[in-house]
């Protein structure tokens, strides 16, 4: 296949799963908001914000954190790249390009989610309800997968919108791991307390993880349950070794279908490997914070990778 | 201003008995009240704007989603009538194509004073590049064009030649798609012949003209512009049906003898590219270095016999607004034929006397740019103001040679579906002749419709809209 066509591809799925993200993370900014406390009530839009890499845009363009505008901001606003709007946008102009690469219900799941987006952008938005708003892109995102997942030949094309998701979702899980144990707990001696738990369930909320890691453990929420979860559970859809080991198989059925095996394979294969074999107890014997920079690097410099073996068309990165 | 009616023959629509290839479209217009019709309306629209069928016109801003307007009301051909266009497009394709071949070798016919050579070599469509070089079994135009008007029963004049890459197909075969979708019935009471096996016989069109160097089955490839051009649409969607790749010129590359697209598994031989965009943006070494579209250096190989380019460069040449009124010389000098189609009677505004004729009747005429397409810049006299007349007298003034004029035909209505019910509405034709090894037609083409009453104008850049063009078995 074209290289082009396998990065339009490739973008497709990052920009889904980043909408599908954005979504999350707006949902559970509302449901905090809602919570009383002593001052008033709570708000982690700003934590939020950092976590999702959105903080610096929206400062620019809104300064104080005011729901409606973080709304905006998260939802609609073309000037946020990684809003709603904008990455739905993008995967449905990305699968505008490669219209022959796609199935017929793949392209009607993109083009029917861009429809209806601009449906709901000529809507007054007094009259938009958040929880709709949500629900509805989260909704797009699986309709998009799903017919993915049904129809698509599984050729080369198909391993690469896999990657594209497996990659994104990984950077997602990462940062959002990250920016929990930087951002929101600055002080350490709140380690261990009420707010670092209710933290802590914030988090697994937002990965949409909540009922599968009480099913998975039960028991109290504890930060290393939860870093085992989040990044050495195979059964959690969004840790990090499912990611990983999701990038890996399809890189492999890449190399079995163009009989080459490239360089990146054995990168991806080595990053496994390194997962595999930690504990949790290591990983906080390393820091959190040390560990889950180390892996979005790595994850990063395998990114730059692909695109230098599938994706650019140089063919770079001979086994 | 009396027209003939496709449906009801007689001038001005007022026959009373349908014509012969239209009998049955009566009963099903009065099958469908003004609900039902409205509902099948707005499910066309519907799925036009799902499939993502849609056309950006260029400078007007907006919505670059546009909906061309379908209307839902068929334009029928007989068999019989059909087969006398048949001979007549490819008979001008044929000639249309010798002339190509002749002018970029010795020029016989211009040697022979049947054209001055003004019009030819001067024309800034002429690439001198390709002098001297034949591409492949001759043939410098593989899919022409050749808009066509009607005025009478038996009367049809070709309005305009397109010898570079005539666009609309996708609108014939997405009309028809959906016309079997929505009235099924239809199908089954008139015998109408498919036009679905056009993208195959394209693919044959496009493999039988493989350069000399290529041995074994050829890979075929369009060339794009990219997405954000108005045609994108129609270049996918071709692509999908002959199961070929849809490229860029930053997806191919020039390494040594021939060209390669840049895939996922390495490099990839192409032999013929059925190229979507001009000339000028081919190859920057070539033709303009400020070219982004284009792949440095494909001339080269093109010349050499690496690779096909459809149509050829240089095709342009022969379909010029002023090079069009020398068509019916062209049949006659190289098919030794008199022409089957007859040309609109046609003014060019750079002879004097023709430009005298023209100034003194702007009021009648319809007056065009030379290099002018898609209803941008023509004047159509009897539809405008004198404010109007005025400033393109100024326009023709300075400069005559950049115009020509024809009289305003009373072009042929249709039945189409309009707010109040179903009126006549002007149409035209543009079926696609393929010429490659052999040359073929499938029957059919794109009918536009001007919605507007009254106009002339069918363009879809100016409001027209598409019907579905019958043409009946025997």
């Amino acid at each position: 296949m074209l290289s082009r066509t396998a990065d339009n591809l490739f973008w497709i799925a990052r920009y889904m799963e980043r909408a599908d993200t954005a979504a999350r993370l707006l949902q559970v900014g509302s449901r905090i908001s809602l919570i009383p406390t002593a001052q008033g009530f709570r708000s982690e839009w700003d934590s939020l914000l950092q976590a999702s890499g959105m903080a610096e845009g929206f400062g620019r363009k809104y300064g104080d954190p005011v729901q409606r505008n973080l709304e905006s901001w998260l939802f609609f606003d073309r000037d946020n790249p990684s809003s709603v709007a904008s990455c739905i946008t993008s995967a449905r102009e990305n699968g505008r390009i490669v219209r022959t690469a796609l199935t017929t219900q793949t392209w009607d799941a993109l083009n029917m989610a861009f429809q209806e987006l601009r449906q709901l952008e000529r809507q007054e938005r007094s009259r938009l309800d958040l929880s709709m708003l949500t629900d509805w892109a989260m909704r797009q995102a699986a309709l998009v997968r799903g017919a993915i997942d049904a129809t698509l030949l599984r050729n080369d094309g198909y391993n690469f919108l896999n990657i594209g998701y497996y990659l994104e979702r990984a950077d997602n899980t990462a940062r959002l791991m990250d920016v929990k144990y930087y951002v929101l707990l600055p002080s350490l001696e709140l380690v261990g307390s009420g707010l670092d738990n209710y933290q802590w369930s914030m988090l697994l909320r937002a990965l949409g993880s909540q009922r599968a890691f009480h099913w998975a453990y039960g028991g109290d929420v504890t930060a290393a349950k939860i870093a085992d979860f989040l990044i050495l559970n195979r059964q959690c859809p969004r840790s990090l070794i499912t990611c990983l080991a999701g990038i890996e198989n399809h890189l492999g059925r890449l190399a079995k279908a163009y009989r080459r095996e490239m360089a990146v394979q054995e990168q991806a294969r080595a990053l496994l490997a390194d997962l595999e074999s930690e504990t949790a107890e290591r990983i906080f014997d390393e820091g959190l914070h040390e560990y889950l920079t180390r892996f979005i690097t790595g994850t990063a410099a395998l990114g730059g990778a692909i695109h230098d073996t599938y994706l650019s068309g140089e063919m770079r990165g001979c086994a | 201003m009396g027209y003939f009616d496709e449906m009801n023959g007689g001038a001005n629509g007022g026959g009373s008995n349908a014509r012969p290839p239209y009998a049955r479209l009566g009963d099903w217009l009065q099958s469908m009240p003004a609900e039902l019709r409205s509902l099948k309306q707005a499910e066309a629209e519907a799925l036009f704007r799902r499939i993502g069928i849609t056309f950006a016109v260029y400078g007007e801003g907006g919505d670059p989603d546009r909906l061309i307007p379908f209307d839902m009301f068929p334009r029928v051909f007989s068999g019989a009538e059909w087969a006398r266009l048949e001979r007549g497009i490819k008979q001008r394709a044929r000639a249309l194509n010798a002339f190509l071949v002749d002018v970029y070798g010795r020029g016989e016919i211009v040697r022979a004073g049947r054209i001055p050579a003004r019009l030819v070599y001067q024309n800034e469509a002429y690439e001198k590049a390709v002098a001297g070089f034949v591409p492949p079994k001759g043939v410098y135009s593989h899919i022409v064009g050749i808009d066509i008007v009607r005025t009478g029963p038996d009367e049809f004049f070709v309005l305009e030649d397109n010898c570079r890459t005539p666009s609309g197909v996708s609108y014939m075969l997405e009309s028809r798609e959906m016309m079997m979708r929505m009235f099924p019935s239809l199908f089954r009471e008139n015998r109408i012949q498919p036009v679905d096996i056009y993208p195959d016989k394209l693919r044959r069109t496009l493999t039988s003209v493989a350069p000399q160097k290529c041995n074994g089955a050829p890979t075929v490839v369009i060339l794009t512009p990219g997405h954000f051009n108005s045609a994108y649409y129609e270049h996918s969607f071709l692509a999908d049906l002959m199961g070929v790749e849809l490229v860029e010129g930053q997806d191919l590359f020039v390494d040594g003898e021939f060209v390669y697209m840049r895939t996922t598994e390495g490099p990839k031989r192409v032999d013929v590219i059925y190229r979507r965009i001009d000339d000028a943006f081919l190859d920057p070494l070539c033709f303009r270095p400020d070219s982004m579209l284009g792949v440095p250096g494909l001339m080269d190989v093109y010349r050499s016999g690496g690779v096909t380019i459809c149509s050829a460069p240089g095709a342009g040449v022969a379909d010029d607004k002023a090079v069009y009124t020398y068509v019916p010389e062209m049949v006659r000098f190289y098919l030794g034929e008199e022409p089957i189609l007859q040309n609109v009677p046609t003014w060019q505004c750079g002879k004097p006397d023709d430009l005298g004729h023209v100034l003194a009747n702007l009021a009648e005429l319809v007056v065009k740019e030379v290099h002018g397409s898609g209803g941008y810049g023509m004047l159509v006299g009897p539809k405008s103001t004198a404010e109007q007349i005025e400033a393109f007298r100024a326009k023709i003034s300075a400069n005559p040679a950049n115009y020509i004029a024809q009289p305003t035909l009373s072009l042929s209505t249709v039945p189409t579906f309009v707010e109040e019910g179903v009126a006549p509405r002007h149409v035209d034709l543009r079926p696609y002749c393929l010429v490659g090894e052999t040359i073929e037609l499938v029957p059919g083409g794109l009918t536009r419709v001007a919605l507007r009453e009254g106009s002339l104008v069918v363009n879809s850049s100016q409001g027209g809209g598409v019907k579905d063009t019958w043409v009946l078995a025997e």
